[in-house]
C-alpha cells in the first residue's frame, strides 16, 4: 500500500488525533486528566454499542434505524419496573429485557425484510410507538434508584489486588496483558500465513500498527489506573465490539451484509438469502439496543421517560463520520469506533471548555457534514 | 420525386473502443415513411440519437442537413425546436400523472408563474382526438393499456409540432391489434404530409407501411430499397441484414465428446412479475447434453433471459409452470441456492447490474456464489485461502489486474466478464447458462471467452449460450435453438444452420400465424385508399 492510499484510509484516525491535540491545548491539558479519560468511556459506552449495530443496518444499503433510542427507553422502563417495583430477581429481569429487545427486533425485521416496508418508515413508526409505550409503562415517572447488584454489573470498577491507594495496578497489568495478546496474535497470523505459503503483509507495517495499538492501550490503562481503575463498562464495550468486528470481517454473515449493500441483485443471484440478511441486521440492532438499555440504566441509576432521546442520531453520526457509505456496502467496525471517539472527544472537549450546548450541536452537525462531503468527493475522484 | 427533408452525410460515431457508426449516409425524402432495419447493435439507435441531439454536435463526424439547412444540435431541445421528435422504445410516460400532464411535461402551457390547466387539457384533448383516442386527457396514464400509452406518446410528439417523427420499435410491446392501429395512424399522418422514420424488427410491418427501407449492418449503410422500384421481399431484406462474412474468429474444438442429456426443460411457461397476465415465456421445451454448447438465438426481448432466469431458481417471473430434469431426474428449483446446489450456474447478461459488486475487490466477487468453499463449518472465512483461489482463477482465465485486491469496478469490460465467469466456475457447476457472454467486450477478450467455453465443455460440462450475435451462435454452438416472442420457433444443428436461416425463422415465424389475416387486411386498406 502506498503512503498516499494509507493516508486516505486512516484519514479519520488522523483527524481524531488532531482534534484530541487541539482540545488538549485548548483546555490546558484538562482533556487528558484521568477523570476525563474515564468519562470519555463511561459517557459514550452507549454510542459504541449502538453504532456497532447501526453499522450492520447501514451496510445493507444505507438503511438506518431510527427506533433505537426509544427501544433503549422502553427496555429500560420494563427492566426498572421489574427490578425496582416488582422485586424480580436481577438475572430474570435482564433476560426479560433482552427478550423484549429481540421481540421488537423480530417485529421490525419482519416488516422490513419480508413485507418490504421501507426501513425509514418502519423505524420511524417504532420510534414513536416504543417511546409512547415506555411512558405508559413508567406512567410518566422516573424509577430510581437501581439495585446495587445491578449497578455492580455495569457501572463499577474492577477491584485492585495490590490495595495501593494511588495507582490501580490491576488496570496496568490488564493493559500489559492486552498488549502481549495483540502482539502474540499478530505473530501467530504471520507464522500461519507463512506455513500455508501465503503472502504476508510487509513486516514494517505490521510492527508499526501493533506498536501504535499497544501505545494507545497502555496510555488509556495508565490514565485509568490513576483514577478509579478499570471500569466494568469498558470490558463490556470491548467484548461486544470485538465480537462484531470479528463477525463483519471474518464470517460469511458479515460478507453477506457487505454484499447486499454492494449489489443486492447480484447477491440474490449468487444464492444468498437477502431477506434473511435484512432480518438479521434489524433484529440485531434491537437486541443491541436492549443491551444498551442495561448500560444506560446503570449509568443514570434510573429509568426515565426521556432516556435514550437522540441516541439514534449519535449512532448514525458515528457511522458516517467513521467512513460508512450512505449507499451501503462500505464501512468497518474499527472505523465506526474512531467516528464514535471523535464525536465523544468533541462533546467532552467542548463541555470542558464551557461551550454553549447549542453551539456544540452546530459544531457536531458541521463535522458530520464535512465527513460525508469528504467521502462523496473522494469517491468522485476515484471514478 | 419529393425533395429530401433530411440528409445525414458521412456520419461516423466512435465510443471508446468501438466504432458504432462508420461513414453512414442516410437520406429521407419529405412525406415518406422510411424504415430503418438491421440486427441488434447495427447502429440504428445510435444514428437516431445523433440525429436528435442526444449525442451533441462535435461528438460525431459528418453533416446533418435538415430542411435545406445544416444543423448542429447541442441537445434534444434543439432538434425538437426544428420539429424532429423521437419516441423511444421504452415508454417515457410517468404513470401517476394524467395524460395531459404527461403530454406537456417540459413543454408546459401557461407562464412561468402558473400552469394554464384549461389550455393544457383543452389542447391535450385535441391531440388525443388526432391519434384516435377517446379517453379524457385527465385520465391517469397507469389506467390505460400499453397500446393507448404508445398513442399518447405520439400525441405528445404532435404537441411538440413534429415534422419528422422517429419511432424506435414502436410496436415491440403492443399486441397485433394495437400495432395495426398504430401503423394505420402513421399512414394517416403520411397523407397529412408528415414524414416518419420507423425502426422495427417486424418485417411484415415494414413492408406494410414503408416507402423506403434503409438497411444498416455493423455500423454502415448497406443499401436503401424503394417500394415499387426495388425488390422488397422478406428474403431480400433479411439477406441485406445478415449478409456478413463469417471470418475465423472462433477457436476450434479438437474433439467433441457429447454425452447424455444433463438438463431438460419441458413445457416451461412464465409470466411477467408485475403484469401477471403477460406471458413472457410460452410453453418452451429444450435440452442440453454433457460436453455440448447449445446456442439460443433470438432478438432482444425474445424472452431468452427471462426463460433462463426463471429456470435458475425462479429468479424471474411469476406463475412459473413446467418440468425440469437434471441428469434424468425431475427437480424443483425454488431458490437460487437450490439451483446452485444442483450444479447450475447462470452468468448474467448484465454484469454490472446483476453480476458483480463493483465496489468490492476481485476476491469477494470470486467467492460470492460459493462462500462455503472458503469458510469452515463455523462460517468463518479463510481470507488467505480466498486470496489464493482468486489468484488461481486470475491465472487460469488470464485476467489482467494489478492484484486480486483490485476493485472490480476499475477493470475493463472483458476482465470484468472473466471475473464473473470465475465466480461461477468456482461454484463448481455442471451446467452453465451464459447469457450474452461477450456483450460489450473487445475482439481479443471475446476470443479468450470462447476458449474458456471450449475448455468447459471439454471437461464434460454443458453450456447454454444465449446470444444476439448470430456469427457467435453459429461459430460456437453444436446445436441452436431459435427463440422469438417467448416461444421456441426452431431447432437446427450447427451443420445446417446459417445466418439467413436463423434470421428468417425469427422474423417470419411470428407472421405465419397472422399472415393470412394480415394480408387480407392489408389488401383491404389499399383498396380503401384507392377509392
Amino acid at each position: 500500500m502506498s503512503l498516499k492510499s494509507s493516508l486516505t484510509k486512516y484519514v479519520m484516525a488522523f483527524a481524531t488525533v488532531a482534534v484530541i491535540i487541539f482540545f488538549t491545548i485548548a483546555t490546558g491539558g484538562k482533556l487528558l486528566y484521568a477523570q476525563n479519560v474515564n468519562n470519555l468511556i463511561a459517557q459514550n459506552a452507549y454510542v459504541f454499542i449502538l453504532a456497532t449495530g447501526m453499522l450492520m443496518c447501514i451496510l445493507t444499503g444505507g438503511n438506518i434505524d431510527l427506533s433505537v433510542g426509544s427501544i433503549v427507553c422502553l427496555v429500560g422502563a420494563v427492566g426498572a419496573t421489574l427490578m425496582v417495583n416488582q422485586k424480580v430477581p436481577i438475572p430474570v429481569a435482564i433476560v426479560v429485557m433482552l427478550l423484549t429487545g429481540l421481540i421488537i427486533g423480530v417485529w421490525q425485521g419482519f416488516l422490513i425484510a419480508y413485507l418490504k416496508v421501507p426501513p425509514f418508515i418502519t423505524t420511524l413508526a417504532g420510534m414513536l410507538t416504543w417511546r409512547g409505550l415506555s411512558n405508559v409503562v413508567l406512567q410518566g415517572l422516573t424509577i430510581a434508584p437501581m439495585p446495587d447488584k445491578f449497578l455492580n454489573m455495569f457501572n463499577s470498577y474492577v477491584p485492585d489486588f495490590s490495595g495501593s491507594s494511588k495507582i490501580n495496578y490491576t488496570c496496568i497489568m490488564v493493559g500489559i496483558l492486552v498488549c502481549v495478546g495483540i502482539a502474540v496474535m499478530k505473530i501467530r497470523t504471520r507464522i500461519m500465513k507463512k506455513q500455508k505459503g501465503y503472502e504476508n503483509d510487509p513486516l514494517i507495517g505490521d510492527v508499526v500498527k501493533t506498536l501504535i495499538l499497544c501505545a494507545i492501550v497502555l496510555f488509556f490503562m495508565i490514565k485509568l489506573a490513576y483514577y478509579k481503575g478499570l471500569p466494568v463498562i469498558l470490558i463490556w464495550v470491548v467484548v461486544i465490539v470485538s465480537i462484531y468486528a470479528y463477525l463483519t470481517s471474518k464470517t460469511t454473515i458479515g460478507r453477506h451484509l457487505y454484499a447486499v449493500g454492494g449489489n443486492e441483485k447480484a447477491t440474490r443471484l449468487s444464492g444468498i438469502n437477502t431477506k434473511r440478511v435484512y432480518f438479521f441486521a434489524y433484529v440485531n440492532m434491537a437486541f443491541l439496543s436492549a443491551v444498551t438499555a442495561l448500560v444506560v440504566m446503570a449509568r443514570l441509576n434510573s429509568a426515565n421517560p426521556t432516556a435514550g432521546t437522540n441516541y439514534e442520531m449519535d449512532a448514525i453520526g458515528s457511522c458516517f463520520i467513521g467512513g460508512a457509505s450512505a449507499y451501503g456496502g462500505i464501512g468497518t467496525v474499527g472505523g465506526v469506533m474512531i467516528g464514535a471517539v471523535l464525536m465523544g472527544v468533541l462533546n467532552l472537549g467542548m463541555s470542558i471548555m464551557g461551550v454553549d450546548a447549542n453551539w456544540q450541536k452546530v459544531v457536531k452537525g458541521s463535522v458530520l457534514l464535512a465527513a460525508v462531503i469528504f467521502d462523496v468527493l473522494s469517491k468522485k475522484k476515484e471514478n | 420525386m419529393a425533395k429530401n427533408l433530411l440528409e445525414m452525410k458521412h456520419i461516423t460515431k466512435t465510443f471508446p473502443g468501438v466504432k458504432a457508426l462508420d461513414d453512414v449516409n442516410f437520406v429521407v425524402s419529405e412525406g415518406e415513411i422510411h424504415a430503418l432495419v438491421g440486427e441488434n447493435g447495427a447502429g440504428k439507435s445510435t444514428l437516431m440519437n445523433v440525429l436528435s441531439g442526444v449525442y451533441p454536435f462535435g461528438s460525431y463526424e459528418g453533416d446533418i442537413i435538415y430542411d435545406g439547412q445544416e444543423c448542429k444540435f447541442a441537445d434534444i431541445r434543439d432538434s425538437e425546436k426544428k420539429g424532429i421528435v423521437i419516441i423511444h422504445q421504452e415508454l417515457a410516460l410517468i404513470p401517476y400523472m394524467t395524460i395531459g400532464e404527461n403530454m406537456f411535461l417540459g413543454n408546459e402551457r401557461g407562464n412561468s408563474a402558473a400552469i394554464d390547466w384549461d389550455e393544457t387539457y383543452g389542447l391535450a384533448d385535441q391531440y388525443l382526438k388526432q391519434v384516435g383516442l377517446k379517453e379524457s386527457s385527465r385520465t391517469v396514464v397507469k389506467d390505460i393499456g400499453t397500446g393507448k400509452q404508445q398513442m399518447v406518446e405520439i400525441a405528445k410528439a404532435l404537441a411538440k409540432k413534429a415534422k419528422l417523427l422517429i419511432l424506435d420499435e414502436p410496436t415491440s410491446s403492443l399486441n397485433e391489434e394495437d400495432s395495426k392501429a398504430l401503423l394505420n395512424l402513421l399512414l394517416q399522418f403520411k397523407k397529412d404530409g408528415m414524414t416518419s422514420i420507423i425502426i422495427s424488427h417486424k418485417i411484415n410491418e415494414i413492408s406494410y407501411v414503408a416507402d423506403t427501407i434503409t438497411i444498416l449492418r455493423d455500423g454502415a449503410t448497406i443499401e436503401s430499397l424503394c417500394k415499387g422500384i426495388d425488390d422488397i421481399s422478406d428474403g431480400r431484406i433479411i439477406r441485406g441484414m445478415v449478409g456478413r462474412e463469417l471470418t475465423d474468429r472462433f477457436p476450434g474444438r479438437t474433439e467433441k465428446k457429447i454425452g447424455d442429456v444433463s438438463l431438460e426443460v419441458k413445457n416451461w411457461t412464465c409470466y411477467h412479475p408485475v403484469y401477471s397476465d403477460r406471458k413472457v415465456v410460452d410453453n418452451v421445451s429444450f435440452k442440453v447434453r454433457k460436453g455440448e454448447v447449445v446456442g439460443i438465438a433470438g432478438l432482444m426481448g425474445a424472452g431468452r433471459t427471462e426463460l433462463m432466469m426463471s429456470i435458475f431458481g425462479k429468479s424471474y417471473g411469476s406463475n412459473i409452470s413446467g418440468e425440469l430434469y437434471i441428469n434424468g431426474s425431475k427437480v424443483e428449483l425454488k431458490t437460487v441456492s437450490e439451483a446452485i446446489a444442483h450444479k447450475l450456474a447462470y452468468v448474467t447478461e448484465d454484469r454490472k447490474g446483476n453480476g458483480l459488486i463493483l465496489s468490492n475487490p476481485i476476491t469477494v466477487n470470486t467467492t460470492l456464489a460459493n462462500l462455503t468453499g472458503v469458510s469452515n463449518r463455523f462460517k468463518v472465512i479463510d481470507h488467505s485461502l480466498e486470496e489464493n483461489v482468486s489468484k488461481q482463477y486470475v491465472d487460469k482465465l488470464r485476467t489482467k489486474c494489478p492484484s486480486v485486491m483490485q476493485k472490480v469496478g476499475n477493470l475493463s469490460g472483458g476482465n470484468q466478464q472473466k471475473i464473473l465467469l470465475a465466480k461461477w466456475m468456482f461454484a463448481n457447476p455442471e451446467i452453465l447458462i451464459l447469457d450474452e457472454p461477450t456483450r460489450g467486450i473487445d475482439v481479443g477478450a471475446k476470443y479468450e471467452i470462447y476458449c474458456i467455453i471450449n475448455n468447459l465443455v471439454a471437461e464434460g460440462k454443458s453450456v447454454i449460450m444465449v446470444s444476439s450475435e448470430l456469427p457467435e451462435v453459429l461459430g460456437m454452438s453444436d446445436r441452436i435453438y431459435i427463440m422469438n416472442d417467448g416461444r421456441m420457433v426452431g431447432e437446427v444443428s450447427a451443420e445446417e444452420a446459417s445466418q439467413e436461416l436463423i434470421m428468417s425463422r425469427i422474423l417470419l415465424t411470428k407472421n405465419s400465424q397472422n399472415r393470412d389475416e394480415e394480408m387480407t387486411q392489408t389488401a383491404d386498406t389499399h383498396e380503401t385508399e384507392e377509392r
